[in-house]
């Protein structure tokens, strides 16, 4: 059909119908306020998308920095750098920081930024509650930062296993800020969650029936769903009992009082499992639209790759034993879960078998964005392939809690999603800030990353057949391992140069980067329908859609709707599955009730720890905030809605 | 001595086995998606002379439908042969024998209290950190933890097991060669996870048999006047409130038992050699050589100490 | 600019203070000189030479450690402590939970009764284990009747529940502050 010019004007791809008025008075209602009151009462979502995404790659270095100086210690054997304590609340802290404050909120404050793009909508379904979560989260990277320099770090493990981060073994309340800082990382993956679900079933623009869905939204919504499942479940485990383990002393782990150690395991894995997933399913919602726009076609296997998705995130919550297998569970559940283990190998391979039949039918445009996906591919199926050897029980037992566990997990996380993610940055960071990311720097960074990674990691599975046990501060020379261990934390110093080319690059390109203009890549999703960054109210008019690929199908121009209010915040809502029309909703406005909310819960949980009546005060003090944030008059809704042009609208 | 690729009992081989299967499918697997990949990406990339869209005729686009199905099922295919020989691995090495010698291992922040179990209560035998096995019988480990939860494992013989407080499990293999072989803590159990090793020293069954008896031997009081006063030196300075030495009045189980001390190659579980120096330096400032572990710096004179030191090297 | 600063020097300023509080309480003192044991004497009588010792409130070296009052926790079951002193709440031994103090519930004077042993019974612990160890046990003994400071008190430990954990017990305020002879022995 028609290629899609980059230079058309915005009044084209926006329709005619366009009037300046109407962009300057939605502006007006639909932008936070300015000041530093409007810094704390901001509620737009990308706003919010936008610190999220700048907090937590903060915290991917902050985890960096904890891996260099962890690897800086066992570069040699019997090192001194760091003693066994600093060690071990390094590597509690640096996995808490990659898993709960990196990966997933990465991930989320992606979707939260990108989603209702994608959808066509004037905003997210929850504006307040997503400012509440973003808030909630940086109370939870702010306690975790604090307490690591005031040497109260949590150095039981990410894991935190029982006894070890019991009260008989883990004194003082170092384990309980990792327990209290998982509360808050919950709430804000949960309120995310509910916030993606909502906006994609109820917010689409019309016409975007459920088969018209992006990958990438497709991708978000999977992911939603497993966090609603299974955030719970280490909510319940951390947060009520171990938390009261430690500190009224109940008995959920004491096995002399009928508790039982295995029992957390069981918890914190069921949450754990799905968690690998929950990082890694958006990663792969990121390289569809990468693939289709570089090889200038559009995605082979679109249901495919949508049953993949939902395929993964059910088979995600039947592995989690294969964490346990050296733990006394009988034989037959242990080969159940073997067979899902390796089962849930197979919706990644169609995924990645439909990526390559794409490339190789279309036309590649080699930027690094589609180089990290590349990446992705060689060193994820790494990690794939010893994934499945990992599934086996037999193999596990030798393998389990070894540098080789630390080779596979970082192969499929480095490579499964920070690599798409560093893709995906390159492609969307000129709808974020407006400027292109510099390409020559671009591949600096891809191939120093590419290079690290395996530099780093591949000698870690030897390290990990020949006897070295995970976790530990140091090793002693008679074990051989100084020479691949130093060979690591050489690849881990190009790991860290390839992120500082990066900052550096992002830096240096939000400042003075090539303009982008709305469209710079021709790609084909609803968000580049728009100018970069998007206005507050996301688009002039809301789109109508009628293909997959919005941009690419147009011929003529973007047809839209119109009549939603432009006096007040108000958006259209959809039906959930052919996104028909059905009714129109007042959206909220800033405020600081979230923000207060979120402090509030700060004083509930980490007063917690030193005492009880903290949560009674902090509820106390909330319920003013919930008040506060219902407190909301009612309004006239805007004139009617039209579709333009008319033809379209017996399409959908 | 401390690797998963020199097997020397059939459990460790049959998984060794199961594992290069494993890779070589893997590694044939990865180099034709990396191989496919590359190709798809440079089939027609790189040289574009405009920014058209690509379109894929139905012949085509049916056709990478067939391919993709069959790279598909033939993931498929792979995963099940994996499974089935898992199964059967796993199924063998799940058999447990009737009848053999039967350790008792109790981890314990950090070192490892061995106990040989026997019938007659005056055969047991209790040692620490050093697990002697006779070649080509299969031995059957009971594994208890006494505070947090440790992992056994020597990668030569088996995988490993936890040990987890209120539990009992068990783990069994059969050397198949003599010499010692390197096994150390799995799973993180606080300060000193990483120096918390042991040693299994698989002998002949009269070897076995001779260290044994010997271990069994009660110590005798020394005559000589220096191991004398280093026997004092032991029971009065704090030495005897953790340690045992058999056949003398120290019976505390609080830390590793030190009978026939001189025996094993190693001490404070693995991190030392057992030599002269080591010994000494161990106990001036164990927290210098193991920061956290609970054996404190006992203040001694000089003579003391070389009369300790004298004195724990005597036990043979 | 210069506000920037002075934020920056706040920030500080709090990190600090805050570094300062958390550390003593969860530092883990693993290879530091070991603590010196008091001067201080058995006293059997109110009658004593010279003039009257001021009663030391010091508090002990880990007091306010939690991870040396749970290695203190340790040894009380390690060295059977228990025997005669059953959880805390006595048994041939006196009770260690209660507010009653025979010989005084200063760290000083606790160091003294387990370092030197007490007539009827309790023996001396000074060649049996380091200064240290008996610092960690006077931290724990005190933690039993709520005089250290709460955040450092041990909770429950992995064993029978016989008693309140330390960490649920209110502080205290000792009925006898350790003049010999102003309590009997119940």
């Amino acid at each position: 059909m028609t290629a899609h010019g980059t230079s058309l004007p915005a009044e084209t791809t926006l329709g005619t119908v366009a009037l300046e008025q109407d962009a300057a008075a939605l502006d007006e209602v639909w932008r936070d306020r300015p000041g530093f009151w409007g810094w704390l009462t901001a509620v737009d979502h990308k706003v919010i998308g936008k610190r999220y995404l700048i907090t937590t790659f903060l915290m991917f270095l902050a985890g960096g920095i904890e891996a260099a100086l962890m690897r800086t210690q066992l570069a040699r054997p019997e090192n001194t750098f760091l003693g066994p304590d600093k060690y071990n609340q390094l590597f509690t802290t640096h996995g808490t920081t990659m898993m709960f404050l990196f990966a997933v909120p990465m991930m989320n404050a992606m979707g939260i930024y990108f989603v209702p793009l994608m959808v066509g909508a004037r905003s997210i379904a929850f504006p307040r509650l997503n400012a509440f979560g973003y808030w909630n989260y940086v109370v939870a990277v702010v306690f975790l930062y604090v307490s690591l320099f005031a040497n109260t770090a949590p150095d039981a493990g990410w894991f935190a296993y029982v006894p070890l981060s019991g009260p008989a073994y883990s004194p003082g309340h170092r384990v309980d800020v990792w327990a209290q800082v998982v509360t808050f990382t919950e709430i804000a993956a949960l309120v995310a969650a509910v916030n993606i679900i909502v906006t994609t079933f109820k917010m689409r623009a019309p016409g975007m029936s459920l088969n018209r869905i992006p990958l990438f939204v497709w991708a978000q919504l999977v992911v939603s769903f497993m966090i609603v499942f299974a955030m719970p479940s280490v909510a319940v485990g951390s947060t009520l009992m171990l938390a009261m383990d430690r500190a009224v002393n109940t008995h959920w782990f004491n096995y002399t009082e009928g508790g039982d150690v295995l029992l957390w395991q069981h918890i914190f894995w069921f949450f754990g499992h799905p968690e690998v997933y929950i990082i890694f399913l958006p990663a792969l919602g990121f390289i569809t639209p990468i693939v289709e726009t570089f090889s200038r076609r559009k995605v082979f296997g679109y249901t495919a790759l949508v049953m993949s998705n939902i395929t993964t995130a059910f088979f995600a919550f039947g592995l989690w034993v294969h964490h346990m297998f050296a733990t006394p569970i009988p034989e037959l559940g242990q080969s159940l879960f073997t067979a899902a283990s390796m089962l849930i190998a197979i919706p990644t391979a169609v995924q990645i078998f439909c990526w390559i039949a794409t490339m190789w039918a279309g036309r590649l445009r080699f930027t690094t964005a589609i180089l990290f996906i590349l990446g992705f591919m060689f060193t994820f199926v790494n990690g794939g392939i010893t994934g499945v050897m990992l599934a086996s029980v037999a193999f596990d037992k030798q393998a389990h809690d070894t540098f080789f566990v630390v080779a596979h997990l970082h192969y499929v996380l480095l490579g499964g999603a920070v690599m798409p993610l560093f893709g995906a940055f390159y492609y969307w960071f000129p709808k974020i800030t407006g400027r292109m990311l510099s390409e020559t720097l671009g591949k600096w960074n891809f191939w120093l990353f590419v290079i690290g990674v395996n530099v780093t990691f591949f000698p870690m599975h030897i390290l990990g057949l020949n006897g070295m046990p995970r976790r530990v501060y140091t090793y002693l020379a008679a074990t051989g391992w100084g020479p691949l261990n130093l060979l690591a934390t050489i690849g881990a110093v190009t790991i860290a140069t390839s992120v500082l080319v990066f900052v550096i690059n992002a830096i240096s390109s939000w400042r003075s980067g090539e303009p982008a203009g709305e469209d710079p890549w021709g790609s084909s999703g609803l968000e580049w329908a728009t100018s970069s960054p998007a206005p507050s109210y996301n688009f002039l008019h809301t789109p109508l859609v009628t293909s997959r690929h919005p941009l690419w199908d147009t011929t003529v121009e973007q047809p839209v709707v119109t009549g939603l209010a432009t006096d007040h915040r108000e958006v259209l809502i959809t039906t959930a599955f052919d996104a028909r029309p059905d009714a129109r909703h007042e959206h909220p406005t800033g405020s600081i009730w979230p923000f207060y909310l979120a402090l509030c819960m700060g004083v509930v949980f980490i007063g917690s720890i030193f005492s009880p009546y903290f949560v009674l005060g902090g509820l106390g003090l909330s319920m003013l905030g919930l008040f506060g944030w219902g407190w909301q008059g009612s309004r006239a809704t805007g004139p009617e809605i039209v579709a333009t042009p008319k033809s379209i609208t017996e399409g959908i | 001595m401390h690797s998963f690729f020199n097997p020397t009992s059939p459990q460790a081989r049959a998984v060794a086995h199961l594992w290069w299967w494993m890779l070589g499918v893997g590694g044939v697997i990865w180099i034709g998606v990396a191989a496919i990949a590359v190709y798809a990406a440079l089939a027609n990339g790189g040289h574009r002379e405009s920014d058209d869209l690509q379109h894929v005729s139905p012949d085509t686009h049916s056709r990478m439908e067939r391919v993709v199905g069959v790279a598909g099922f033939a993931t498929v295919l792979v995963l099940v042969g994996f499974l089935i020989y898992d199964f059967a691995v796993g199924r063998a090495l799940a058999q447990h024998p009737q009848r053999g010698l039967t350790i008792q291992i109790t981890g314990q922040q950090w070192w490892w209290e061995v106990e040989y179990e026997s019938p007659d209560p005056s055969q047991r035998l209790v040692t620490a950190n050093e697990i002697h096995i006779p070649v080509g019988e299969p031995v059957q480990f009971k594994l208890r933890a006494a505070d947090v939860i440790h992992s056994f494992w020597a990668p030569n013989l088996n995988g490993k097991r936890d040990l987890i407080p209120g539990y009992m499990s068990t783990i069994w293999f059969k050397a198949d060669t003599a010499g010692v072989y390197r096994g150390q803590c799995a799973e993180f159990c606080g300060l000193q996870h990483a120096k918390m090793a042991f040693y299994i020293v698989a002998d002949p069954r009269p070897k076995f048999n001779a260290w044994y008896a010997a271990s069994s031997q009660p110590h005798q009081t020394p005559t000589d006047s220096t191991l004398l006063y280093g026997q004092r030196v032991f029971m009065t300075s704090g030495c005897a409130v953790c340690h045992t030495i058999s056949g003398t009045q120290a019976q505390s189980n609080v830390g590793p038992s030190l009978s026939h001390l001189e025996s094993r190659s190693t001490i404070a579980a693995g991190t030392l050699a057992n030599n002269h120096a080591n010994l000494m330096g161990w106990i001036v400032n164990p927290q210098a050589i193991k920061p956290g572990t609970r054996m404190p710096a006992i203040p001694l004179e000089p003579n003391q100490l070389t009369a300790l030191v004298a004195y724990l090297e005597s036990l043979k | 600019m210069s506000r920037r600063l002075s934020n920056h020097r706040v920030w500080m300023l709090a990190a600090l203070i805050v570094s300062g509080v958390a550390c003593e309480r969860e530092e883990r003192r693993l290879n530091e000189p070991p603590p010196q044991p008091p001067v201080t004497f058995v006293s059997q009588s109110p009658l004593q030479p010279g003039p009257n010792v001021v009663t030391d409130t010091a508090e002990g070296p880990f007091d306010d450690n939690a991870f040396g009052t749970m290695q203190g926790q340790q040894l009380f079951t390690q060295m059977n402590c228990t025997g005669c002193h059953a959880n805390g709440g006595g048994a041939m031994g006196p009770p260690l939970m209660d507010d009653e103090w025979i010989y005084g519930s200063n760290p000083n004077q606790i160091f003294a009764s387990i370092a030197e042993g007490r007539a009827n019974g309790m023996p001396s612990w000074k060649y049996k284990l380091t200064n240290e160890q008996i610092w960690q046990l006077v931290a724990y003994v005190r933690s039993l009747s709520g005089l250290t400071p709460k955040g450092a008190r041990p909770s429950r430990d992995d064993h029978m529940m016989v008693k309140p954990a330390p960490s649920q017990t209110p502080n205290a305020k000792p009925k006898n502050t350790g003049l010999p002879g102003s309590s009997q022995r119940p």
